[in-house]
């Protein structure tokens, strides 16, 4: 009755009678949590930062085996940080900056990234996906263990919900028996084929991808296999397919992609002796490795019409679906997180109309819309749709063996970078003649202080960052708190925090929201200005 | 930002003619369809500006 879909890397959180199961009456929380999947758990920690009771259910015991994402991104790992638990993520990922490309038997080019200095994150580490969920599960346990209000049930199945104007009632299946609780909020992170979706009959739309891929992960035994990222199109070795990736993770374990088309045959496919074939072909005879973990899958691009249905408010995969080229899945779960959290809060702290909600609607559409379209890009270039989609690929990939002006044009995944929100209505006009990058809207850029990281000093609350600017220290409206961050050019011995946020401008402040995106930015300070960028923020006025 | 040139600009329009069907002398179709699109893009990057491009984009298929 009660059978795993998969099976766990490690169990983190066995099943335990819960008091609610006990109860004649339903127990009623403020936030119930629907997967403990990455973004599930990452919501929990959220709002359990906020102080606000939150309860996760899964339907497992812990996270699940196999590496799943290997490639996280800085902005999700900055994210992780204002959580608690970065350090460990970078100190136990890869980073690796050298790539080659090849087309059938040859090298086309190489390239190295050369990152851009002055932020405490990389670009992006490559790590095993249960170390990503494994590192924030212990974070949970430490705020637990400080007293947040967190709690995790395993073998919580959520089997059927009923949505209500001012609650949703939540059935649920354990291994002793069903139980029902309620919830203020509930929040769907059961991930891609989310049931949730399902019992509310909400669509899911988009295309699919008629191609699937073998993954193989494995251990290199006497390794001195270069940390670099290796990636073929049409390879050479047999059967290999259309496409093939190579990139290092953690442990010596080295992630192996093959694209092999749509019409296989799975099972014969996963056969070890088959999948050895193939990594035989490639890596040549004499490299030795032990098979650590494989799977097929396949993709598809969709996304949920709306992300909220009242009461309901979905995140993660749940939300939507991108192919795994520029590693968009899980990245982009943490900015739905990263953006639903503070404003959720507000909520239910009773500091910001209902309406607050639907523009995380939008901004994490105006986000999920533009990673599907980075990925069918890749897709695209990866897999040509078309004889002339295919003569054009080949021809860019023909020049870049030759001509730098052609490599950029080479689209083997684009990583994943923060969605910038223009155009959201939290957004105060731009009134600052400052970078780009820094516009209302952004994610604030990382930049080296005097003593740390500038986004450490942003922390997790709505701040003021002053540059070479007057401002009280903190600010009060409507019940919510704005501290100021208060740097000059002396804090700044790289001058990256002044290119990053005054370009030309000789002084500026900016009101930063909780999830670190810009709300406004202006030359000096404004009593009044900053006041109504704030309420705006908030939801409760619109843009003049 | 400049615009289309959409007026005669070419030095030698039956040169060029001459040149762009010599560099398809002899060869078969599918080695065509990989000369024309590298040249494309060679031509494509020259322009740079993507005022330009859009505009030739449109210009071609009409
Ligand atoms: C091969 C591959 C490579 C990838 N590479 C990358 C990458 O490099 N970078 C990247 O960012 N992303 C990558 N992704 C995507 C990434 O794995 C997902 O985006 C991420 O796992 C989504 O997290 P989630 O929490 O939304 O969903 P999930 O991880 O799917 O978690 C959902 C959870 O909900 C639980 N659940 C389901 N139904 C119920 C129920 N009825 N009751 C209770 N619980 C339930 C599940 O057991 C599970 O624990 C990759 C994906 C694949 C397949």
């Amino acid at each position: 009755m009660f059978d795993d879909r998969y099976r766990l890397a490690f169990k983190a959180y066995p099943y335990e009678r819960s008091g609610d199961q006990d109860q004649d009456r339903p127990v009623r929380h403020p936030v119930v949590v629907m997967g403990g999947g990455p973004i599930g758990v990452a919501t929990a920690l959220d709002l359990g930062r906020q102080g606000i009771p939150v309860v996760v259910l899964d339907d497992h015991e812990g996270v699940g085996m196999g590496s799943r994402a290997i490639c996280f991104a800085k902005r999700c790992l900055e994210i992780a940080d204002r959580y608690g638990c970065g350090e460990p993520m970078l100190k136990k990922g890869v980073v690796w900056n050298l790539g080659k490309v090849f087309h059938e038997d040859r090298k086309v080019f190489e390239f190295n990234l050369l990152p851009e200095e002055g932020h405490k994150y990389p670009a992006f580490i490559n790590m095993q996906q249960p170390y990503f969920e494994q590192f924030m599960i212990d974070e949970l346990r430490n705020l637990q263990a400080r007293g947040a209000p967190i709690e995790i049930r395993g073998k919580n199945r959520v089997e059927h919900v009923d949505v209500r104007d001012d609650h949703v009632a939540i059935d649920i299946l354990t291994p002793e028996g069903p139980y029902r609780i309620e919830a203020d909020w509930l929040i769907g992170c059961d991930g891609a084929n989310s049931p949730l979706r399902g019992m509310l009959g909400l669509d899911f739309t988009g295309r699919v991808f008629r191609d699937s891929f073998l993954i193989a992960d494995i251990k290199m035994v006497n390794g001195n296999f270069p940390t670099e990222r290796w990636f073929w199109f049409d390879p050479p070795f047999k059967s290999a397919g259309a496409s093939t990736l190579l990139h290092k993770q953690p442990d010596d374990v080295w992630r192996v992609d093959f694209q092999i088309g749509w019409d296989v045959d799975r099972k014969e496919e996963l056969k070890e002796e088959n999948i050895r074939a193939r990594l035989d072909a490639m890596l040549g005879p004499d490299v030795e490795y032990e098979m650590v973990w494989s799977s097929i899958y396949t993709f598809q691009c969709k996304r949920m019409d709306r992300f909220r249905a009242g009461r309901v408010i979905f995140a993660g995969d749940a939300a939507h679906q991108v192919s795994p080229f520029g590693a968009r899945g899980a990245n982009s779960g943490m900015q739905d997180v990263d953006n639903l959290g503070w404003k959720l809060g507000l909520v239910i702290n009773g500091l910001a109309p209902d309406s607050l909600l639907d523009t995380y609607n939008d901004e994490r559409i105006h986000g999920a819309d533009e990673n599907i379209r980075n990925s069918t890009r890749s897709t695209d270039f990866i897999t040509p749709k078309s004889d002339i989609s295919r003569i054009f690929r080949d021809a860019v990939l023909h020049l870049s063996e030759r001509h730098a002006f052609a490599r950029p044009m080479v689209n083997s995944g684009r990583l994943s970078v923060p969605c910038v929100y223009d155009g959201s209505p939290l957004n105060s006009a731009d009134a600052l003649d400052g970078p780009a990058r820094t516009r209302p809207g952004s994610a604030c850029p990382d930049a080296p202080l005097d003593d740390g990281f500038l986004l450490s000093r942003l922390g997790d609350d709505f701040v003021l960052l002053t540059i070479d600017a007057e401002a009280p220290d903190t600010l009060e409206e409507g019940g919510i708190v704005v501290r100021r961050v208060a740097l000059s050019a002396k804090d700044d011995p790289t001058g990256q925090l002044a290119a990053r946020y005054l370009g030309d401008a000789p002084s500026a402040v900016y009101l930063i929201r909780p999830d670190q995106h810009v709300a406004a930015r202006r030359p000096g300070f404004d009593d009044n200005l900053i006041r109504q960028a704030l309420r705006r923020a908030i939801g409760q006025e619109a843009q003049t | 930002m400049s615009e289309l040139t959409l007026t005669p600009n070419i030095d030698g329009p039956d040169d060029f003619y001459e040149d762009l069907l010599a560099i398809h002398d002899g060869r078969t179709k599918e080695e065509s369809d990989a000369i024309n699109a590298r040249l494309i893009l060679v031509l494509a990057n020259h322009i740079g500006d993507s005022a330009v491009l859009k505009a030739a984009l449109s210009v071609a298929v009409k």
